[in-house]
Formats: structure tokens, sequence, C-alpha cells
């Protein structure tokens, strides 16, 4: 994986990638071993609680009435943010959003930033555009961290690193860091890090955040995180400027009582991650009775919210693919997926990687873009069972599904449908079918010395079928001739494969 | 920037309001408050709220639950408070120790070096050996202290930048579960607040809990009563 952006607009398609992926036998240890852990974590803090079903039935409420109003809340939210001394600022997409961040950055007079991990900023790419604008982006978490400095791309979620192991960590950090004396414990590689990004925090005087919720009654914001890096980015800049998609807002503070119970259990398998923030514009306290120009002024003394579309209305024009944006990131369908398990996250061309990004992908994205994540998926429902709102992936899958196919339009594939249609309505065109076939495959039936006949290449259109898996070559003898031939021959002797116990 | 991106911010906010309600088919002039309102108040709240053990259980939950997370517990009288905190800044050979103003005196021990927070910088901040706070409310289900910007608990920066973090926790404001704690932080929800649980901690390598990244590094609580 390079530093290119993960982008569903120029990332190969996913059975391309996934390829690709399943070659990387390290990289498939890793995601096994951490969404193994995280899974096991999750099962058992999940496990404690006997109201767990009533939490996931009232985030899952909360989170629709809310799309339901969304105007009302966001209008909500930005009357009393701006109240309490923020700045509201609105961004149809994510060139908006960019553009805006950018005057922000540069009108607080920084050509640095500080930056808390936040998977809206990955969506519109921000860092390259900061960097385009001669403004240096410092990630702070741990995970992004490693990814900026390894000039790779986030894999999950939460723990946007967690393709890699401590070893290749540790290589990464000796080569950027410059310490070639560095141990291999994670504790090292943890102190490592705070003493890279210390000095960054007490310098850099504007932060970048993304937010966990938006709260409409209030005007606050919440995050929740576990290294204190986010409050290093919250607390000691002068400058905070917050970029959050709009579905990210809650209409009330008592709302977090119940997505503080299943945010942290779902995503880190902790019953509370080590540091949730909540604050709410500016803290009007300031220097006055003191010399040097100090404060008591708790936090930054300006406050920016970007609140952005880029396609979430879009999301919710779709009333089956609306759930999508009850998302609340906790990645939780990414460890139970046995599809992600496999190949890890960057098969999926998006920073949204899983189950939630096979569905939020494609419709953030425009249909065209990300047309093979729909069918990224056995439809086992794993990931439905753990969403910490409910959100039935599988069902928007298979919506997503036939929207590609309704879009296509009429594709050889579809003729071919139509015409199978066709032969499977008539007795007589099916047979004649079954005889056509055998005779067709013959040239690319091959044995594999047990007595089956295997196909591992079809041509053409057909090619999609076998390029992942072996078709068996069709029997000699349907069990209609079978049945029908039985009288003329020796009894008992079945159709080969059937009734000699294979 | 200046009044263009007014301009533009308004257009972009009048278009974002107009493809919402063109997607949900509420009204242009918006949903009716009384409604939304209404609608809320209905929303299914089946999840446990009030504390199921006595209150005794819950402190004893409360300290479990801590040390869990690798803090130190250690449950007091209030007249013990300033010799527990003498013996655990000796313990942990800690004498710069950063004090929001109206910290309760008698909970200050003599011979530290304790510095009253009055407007320090993050650099003099990162000078200090530790800090030491009350708390408003801590939850036993979660062992999380929850710190707010009032009197005796003070700035956030100031319970961050330093690598030590003592909290002392009176027991009447333990509560069993969190829905508890979020009524009790209703009335002042605009003050900064932070939710600690535990040391500062990540997992994001191999998904080990590693204690100690940016936040203090280490985190003794005292609980009086």
């Amino acid at each position: 994986m390079s530093g290119t952006a993960l982008d569903p607009r120029t990332a190969p398609t996913f059975p391309m990638a996934a390829r690709a992926a399943m070659g990387d036998t390290q990289l498939r240890k890793n995601v096994r071993h951490a969404t193994d852990v995280i899974q096991a974590k999750r099962a058992r803090v999940v496990g404690e609680m006997p109201d767990w079903q009533a939490l996931r039935e009232a985030g899952k409420q909360i989170r629709q009435h809310t799309m339901e109003h969304l105007d009302y809340y966001l209008e909500e939210f930005e009357r009393n943010c701006t109240k309490a001394g923020g700045v509201v600022h609105w961004a149809r997409d994510g060139a908006e959003a960019r553009r805006i961040i950018v005057e922000l950055v540069k009108a607080s007079g920084s050509d640095e930033v500080i930056k808390i991990k936040s998977m809206t900023t990955e969506e519109i790419q921000l860092n390259t555009a900061l960097e385009e604008a001669g403004i240096h982006p410092y990630e702070t978490d741990l995970a992004e961290l490693i990814i900026q400095l390894g000039e790779d791309q986030p894999s999950h979620i939460v723990v946007p690193a967690l393709h890699k192991n401590r070893q290749q960590i540790r290589e990464i950090f000796m080569r950027t860091m410059n310490l070639p004396e560095l141990g291999e414990k994670p504790q090292d590689l943890a102190d490592a890090a705070r003493k890279f990004l210390r000095e960054k925090f007490l310098r850099v005087k504007t932060g970048v955040s993304g937010a966990n919720f938006l709260i409409a009654e209030t005007g606050g914001v919440c995050v929740v995180e576990s290294e204190g890096n986010g409050r290093m980015c919250l607390t000691l800049p002068e400058t905070l400027i917050t970029v959050a998609g709009i579905d990210k807002v809650l209409p009330r503070f008592a709302d977090l009582e119940v997505l503080l119970q299943l945010l942290p259990r779902s995503a880190t398998g902790e019953r509370m991650n080590p540091y949730n923030s909540v604050w709410t514009g500016v803290d009007a306290a300031d220097g006055a009775g003191l010399k040097d120009g100090r404060s008591l002024r708790d936090g930054p003394k300006e406050f920016h919210v970007v609140l952005m579309d880029n396609a979430r209305t879009k999301v919710l024009a779709d009333e089956e693919g609306r759930q999508t944006l009850h998302c609340i990131r906790c990645g939780a369908c990414q460890n139970a997926c046995p599809v992600y398990r496999q190949t890890g996250g960057h098969a999926y061309g998006s920073v949204y990687a899983g189950p939630i990004g096979a569905i939020l992908t494609p419709q953030l994205q425009q249909m065209h873009h990300a047309q093979s994540l729909p069918y990224a998926s056995s439809l086992c429902g794993a990931c439905y069972e753990v969403c910490p709102v409910k959100i039935n992936i599988p069902e928007v899958l298979i919506h997503l599904r036939n929207k590609v196919v309704k879009d296509a339009g009429m594709t050889v594939e579809s003729l071919a449908m139509k015409t199978m249609g066709m032969i499977f309505r008539s007795e007589s065109r099916f047979r004649a079918a079954q005889r056509m076939g055998r005779m067709a495959e013959a040239p690319l039936v091959r044995k594999d010395g047990q007595g089956e006949g295997w196909i591992g290449w079809l041509p053409g259109l057909l090619g999609g079928w076998t390029q992942v898996r072996d078709l068996q070559a069709m029997p000699k003898e349907t069990f209609r001739e079978w049945f029908e031939g039985r009288g003329h021959r020796d009894q008992g002797k079945g159709p080969r494969g059937v009734a000699d116990g294979k | 920037m200046g009044s263009d991106m007014a301009t533009n911010g308004l257009a972009a906010k009048v278009e974002i309001l107009r493809r919402i309600r063109k997607a949900t088919g509420a009204s242009a002039a918006g949903s009716a408050a009384e409604m939304v309102r209404a609608e809320w108040a209905g929303l299914a709240r089946g999840y446990q709220r009030a504390p199921r053990l006595e209150q005794e259980a819950v402190i004893e939950l409360l300290e479990e639950r801590l040390k869990d997370y690798d803090a130190r517990v250690f449950r007091v009288a209030e007249s013990e408070v300033a010799a527990t905190v003498a013996s655990r800044l000796v313990a942990r050979r800690k004498t710069k120790i950063v004090i929001p103003v109206g910290l309760p005196e008698n909970w200050v021990p003599e011979g530290f070096g304790f510095v009253v927070d009055a407007g320090l910088t993050a650099a003099e901040l990162d000078k200090l050996e530790g800090v030491m706070t009350g708390s408003t409310v801590a939850i036993a289900e979660t062992g999380t202290v929850v710190l707010q910007n009032v009197p005796g608990q003070g700035r956030r920066a100031a319970t961050l930048v330093p690598d030590y973090h003592l909290c002392v926790v009176r027991v009447e404001d333990v509560v069993e579960t969190v829905p508890q704690a979020m009524d009790r932080l209703g009335a002042t929800a605009a003050v900064a607040t932070t939710f600690v649980s535990g040391p500062s901690a990540t997992a994001d390598i191999e998904m080990t809990r590693i204690k100690g990244v940016h936040g203090p590094r280490s985190l003794d609580v005292i609980l009086v009563g």
C-alpha cells in the first residue's frame, strides 16, 4: 500500500484488490489477530450488560428520530453553539469543507496543525489539501501517526493501523523519528510517540478535530478517545476547527447516556474509553486581573465547527439506505465480518472499509464509483448482530445490489438472465439446455484425479464466476435422466456421485 | 475570507437544509418544536437507569473497576485526606503539584510544592509533576471519574499535561450507572467536561492495552467517606 489516498474513484475494484491482499500473509495474520482480540473483549463487556438489547433499541430510535428531524436539530445546534461563542460553517461537499478549513487555518496565522484522528477528514483527504496550501498537519493519534509516518492508508475505522504489527511499527518509528535504539515492546513504541508529539502539542497553535457527537440542545461537541492526544488538541491550541458530517448531531445532552454506553463497548471492548471530552463553544473566562497575558480560559479562544453534507443528504433521501447514517463509527461490524477479516481494509478502496464501508462508500460516492462493494459480503448477518444501533447492513446491501442492477439497464448479463428465465420456464427447453451445456463445457473441464471434473476458467462475461472459485463440471447424467432410465438398468445403481455415497 | 465566506456560508446552509427537507419530506419551514419534543419524549428507553446495588456495593464496584484500569484506589475518612495525599506523593516521588482554585484547603498537606493554577501556560504545566483535583461525579459501572471546569476541578489542561493525577472523589458523588451520572451533569452541561476512565492508554498496537500515552500515565483515586 502506498501513500496514495484511498479514493473510491480511482481504487481498483474490490475483487481485484482483495486478491492482492489475500496474498499478503503478514497482513492477514495481523488483521486476524487484532480482530480476534477486539471481538473477544467486546463480547465480554457486552455480555455483562443485561440491558444491552434495550440500549441498542434506544440507540436506533434516537438516531432514527434525529435523521427524521435533521434540519431541526442542525439549526438548533448552530443556534446554541453560536450563542456559546462558536462559529458554525456549512459545507455542501468535501471541496467546500477543505476550502473553509484551509482558510480558517491561514486566518489563525499558523502553518501547522495538530490533528485528532478523524475519519471525516480522511474522507475528504484534508491532509493533502492542507499540504498543498503549505500547512503541515501532524496526526497525533498513535495509529494515525503510524499511518502518516509510514505513508500508509487507514484500514479500520477505530484502529487505522490494525494491519501493522509491532515489528513493522518499530521499523517505521526507527526510520522516521531517527531512533536506532528503539525497543520493540508496545510500551517503548508508545513512549516514543509521547516524546515525539509532546513538543508539537506545546508549540502548535491550531488544532483540527472530528466529532463523535454534536449536541443540539447545548451546542456542545463530544469527542471520544483513549490516548489523551484528543484532549491535547482540544484544549492547548488557540484555535480549534472541528469538522463533522451533518449526521453526527444528537438531540440532547441526556442522549449521551445511551451512546456513551454503546460506543466504547462496541468499539474497543472497554466499559468506557479513557477520555471523553464535552465542550461548548468558547470558555468566557479571560485574563482579567492576571499578568503577562495569562488567562484562566479553559481551551481555545476561537472555535469553529464545519458542518459537512458531502452526499449525506443523498443517503437520507433513500428511504431504505437512510439507516446507514445512523452509524456511530465503532468498527464492530468490521471486526465481525468474515470478508473483512480475510482481506483487511485497503481492499475496499475507501477509508470506510468492511460492512459499513460496503454500504456507506457507494452511497457517498455515487453508485458507479463503487459498484463491486455491495457484493463484498456473504450476507451472513454478523455485522447486523453486533451493530450497536441496529443498522440492518445485509438489508441495505441487497437494496444496493438491486440498485446496481437497475442502474445498469440492459446489459449482456441482464440479457443472459432473461434468456435463463425463458429456459427455466419450459421443461423441454431446460433439457435441451442441459445437453447443450455438457457439450459446450467439454473443452474446459479438467479432471482432478478423483473422477471429478472441474472448470477453473470460463470465457468472456462468465469469467467473473471462475475468477475466485472453480466450477464443478456438469454430471454425465441428470437426476431426471437417471430416474427415467432406471428400469432398463441394474436396480440400485444411482447417478454418479449420489447412490455410491459420495 | 470575511464577507465572501459569509455569503458562501449562507448559501451552503440554505442549500443543505433544502436538501434535507426534500429528503425527509419536512416542510420548508422546518418541523414544529412541540412535535419534535413530543416524539423525542416517546423514544423507547427500556435500559437500566436506576441503581441495582446498595450504595456500599456501588462504592466497592467503583473501586474494582478503577483497579481494572490500573488506577490505585484509597478509601479514607474526610479527616484523613491530607495525610493520604501526602503519603501518595511520597510513594510516587512527586513534589511539584498543580491544584485548581477552590480545592478544599483541608485536603492539601503541608510541605509539598503545590502551585495554584492561575492561568499557567502549557509549557509551565509541562514542568510540573502532577495534578490534584476533586470531581463532580463518579460512575461505578464503568470506573469513570467526571471532571468539570468548576472550583476544585479547574481547567482541562491542568489534568492533562502533568504526568500524574491524584483525584479525590466523595462517596456521595458516586453513582452506579451512566444514566444516573448524566442526570447529575445535566444542570452544568455547558461547562467543559471530561470523563476519565483510568490513565491515558492506547490499544493501537496489536490491540494490546498500553498504559500512558499523552495524558497522565498514573492515576490515584482517594475515595472520601
